[in-house]
């Protein structure tokens, strides 16, 4: 799983790579905490938290999955490091997310931060394939 | 470059209403400026124009980039009579982020030599960045108190004077909040962030007022040349943001309900007169207090270290602006007074001489117009103008408006040699982050001289200052 960081206007793009869209979510989640420890290898697994979601598209379920985190996060002043995803559902029915994220207390002297993720968005939102590969990707509100 | 909007007028260009557009879109800038405009302004600016019971034109002023739905520097006005619509997306995510400005009646040359143990200080003492709680604490039913009575509730609870709130836009109380809009979480979000200055482009600034343009206004407003001035950019933080996020979600799939054509998700909008319109106007007015008591706590845990530094200082609230709103106001149209509800989103109300909701010493100049420049550069105080309310419902621009993305500026400049620099320049920089400061280089934003010189040639608002910064802390 891979991730990166792509350019906007004013805020930060998230992206994420995999094999399934699972993963692609997974690396999408590491790159928006990548804003607040650079290297996630530097979070230690402290603290797991349960996440369930449901949203009409795959890219709804993105957003959503995103801003769940974020909002986790800055309520309880965490910063995740590790994520597992398991996606569920699509044709006639609503899409699924069931996941765990670990992290611990954001550190500001451990954690090399940039700037506060504080919301996923529908701008540049995309979940699909490239070539073998998933995608997943938006751009987030700092 | 070839643009598709028209000069219609020196620094006023239009974009024609073709197609789902319901009136022109119009921009109020320089040559250089549009022709270094985003295209994705010009296409939201369209769809902007396209949403129901729209007034006069969708405006976007001299600093405007791509934003979220509706540009940054974007202002819209709709008419609840007319099918008007509210848009969460119209608003921003950081709603009321805004500027808040104190004279202190000091010189420069008081306060030479002080200036770093002064930004030390202020570093130290106003929690900025993330991870750092905030300097009040509260419980749900407390914050309700913070979401219902803004400035006011600050004020209250001993953070500054009542007689600050009628130089604070709707004299600190936003009216018509409702915090049972807003959802738990994003009052969990705000509990520890009271009086906490965030990251990003926010930003807490010692500048110097280095020209007076306007010496009647400057006198009104208490800036003298050389005088120090204290200004607070920050806004609603965590809770501004969840609302936003919320609405945007709950408002997304009512769009069919109400027969509104939405070709941008962002622009996600509802009728004004709907339960989800009132049930967003309320949650939005509630993250306006939000915002308007968070400057308020910031100003006084400013005065704090000031007391420290300089016991006989007095420091007076100029004004507080906010930049991320919609609110409902009267306005002339073709001849008749209408109530609309005016989105500004990057874009700072701008009242001219003689309006009502001035405080009385300000009523024969305007409105003070805080505008945020970089952290190099300088940033800016204007006035409202008469003639601005028929140009775009009484609004100017907010700030410099960035021209580089921050992955673009992280190339461009290392945090630590750009913070060497500006030292060099004699502006001392405070950052919980050195990443975080090469992604807010002055280079990375339009320059700010250019946008206040067209807000005053277009009519949106007059110069009456320059301060530059020599202190700037930032998250």
């Amino acid at each position: 799983m891979e991730f990166e960081q792509f350019e906007h206007g004013a805020d930060v793009g998230v992206r994420g790579y995999g094999s399934t869209a699972a993963e692609a979510f997974e690396g999408a989640a590491r790159a928006v905490f990548s804003l607040l420890a650079e290297d996630p290898a530097s979070v230690r697994p402290a603290v797991e938290t349960r996440i369930e979601l449901e949203a009409a598209g795959r890219e709804e379920l993105l957003v959503a999955y995103l801003n769940e985190l974020i909002s986790l996060a800055d309520t309880k002043g965490l910063v995740f490091g590790d994520f597992d995803v398991e996606i569920r559902g699509g044709g006639k029915r609503t899409w699924q997310l069931s996941g765990k994220a670990r992290g611990e207390p954001f550190d500001p002297e451990r954690h090399a931060c940039t700037v506060q993720p504080k919301g996923a968005t529908y701008t540049a939102l995309r979940v699909g394939t490239e070539g073998r590969r998933w995608v997943a990707q938006c751009v987030v509100d700092v | 470059m070839e643009t598709a909007f028209r000069e219609v007028e020196p620094n006023v260009w239009e974009l024609p209403a073709e197609g789902p557009m319901r009136v022109a879109g119009r921009i109020y800038a320089s040559r250089e400026l549009v022709d270094a405009l985003d295209e994705k302004v010009r296409e939201q600016l369209a769809n902007v124009a396209a949403l129901p019971g729209i007034v006069g034109a969708a405006y976007a002023m001299p600093d405007a980039h791509w934003g979220y739905g509706f540009p940054i520097g974007g202002v819209a006005a709709f008419d609840p009579d007319a099918g008007g619509i509210v848009s969460a997306g119209g608003v921003g995510f950081d709603i009321s982020c805004g500027v808040r400005a104190y004279t202190t009646g000091l010189h420069a040359t008081e306060i030479a030599g002080k200036v770093e143990a002064i930004a030390h200080d202020l570093y130290r003492t106003v929690p900025a960045g993330v991870g750092w709680g905030g300097a009040v604490r509260l419980t749900l039913d407390e914050l309700d108190q913070v979401l219902l009575g803004g400035a006011r509730w600050a004020v209250e609870s001993g953070w500054g004077d009542i007689s600050e709130l009628a130089r604070v836009e709707e004299n600190g109380c936003m009216k018509g909040a409702d915090p049972s809009r807003v959802s738990r979480r994003a009052r969990e979000r705000q509990l520890n962030e009271v009086g906490t200055l965030g990251s990003g482009n926010h930003y807490l600034e010692l500048q110097v007022v280095d020209e007076v343009f306007d010496a009647a206004a400057a006198r009104a407003f208490g800036l003298a040349s050389g005088e120090l001035v204290v200004a607070i950019h920050c806004g609603s933080r965590g809770l501004g943001h969840q609302i936003g996020t919320d609405y945007l979600q709950r408002l997304l799939p009512l769009a069919g309900k109400y027969g509104i054509h939405l070709p941008d998700r962002e622009l996600a909008c509802v009728p004004i007169r709907s339960p989800e319109g009132q049930d967003y106007l309320g949650a939005m007015r509630a993250g306006i207090n939000c915002a308007l008591a968070n400057r308020q706590v910031i100003g006084g845990l400013v005065r704090r270290v000031f007391a420290r530094h300089f016991p006989a200082a007095t420091l007076t609230l100029l004004y507080d602006v906010s930049h991320n709103t919609c609110k409902a106001e009267e306005h002339e149209v073709e001849g008749r007074k209408r109530v609309l509800y005016v989105h500004r989103k990057g874009a700072t109300r701008a009242f001219g001489p003689g309006h009502a909701e001035l405080p009385e010493e300000f009523r024969d100049v305007g409105q003070p117009v805080l505008i945020g420049g970089t952290m190099g550069t300088a940033s800016f105080v204007l006035v409202g103008t008469a003639e601005s309310e028929r140009r775009a419902f009484s609004s100017s621009c907010h700030g410099a408006g960035r021209r580089m993305s921050r992955t673009a500026a992280k190339g461009l400049w290392q945090g630590r040699a750009l913070i060497r620099e500006l030292a060099e320049k004699g502006i001392v920089i405070k950052s919980h982050t050195a990443k975080g400061a090469a992604e807010e280089a002055p280079g990375a934003y339009k320059d700010v001289e250019e946008v206040a010189a067209v807000a005053e040639a277009a009519g949106l608002s007059r110069r009456v200052a320059r301060v530059r910064p020599i202190a700037c802390i930032k998250g």
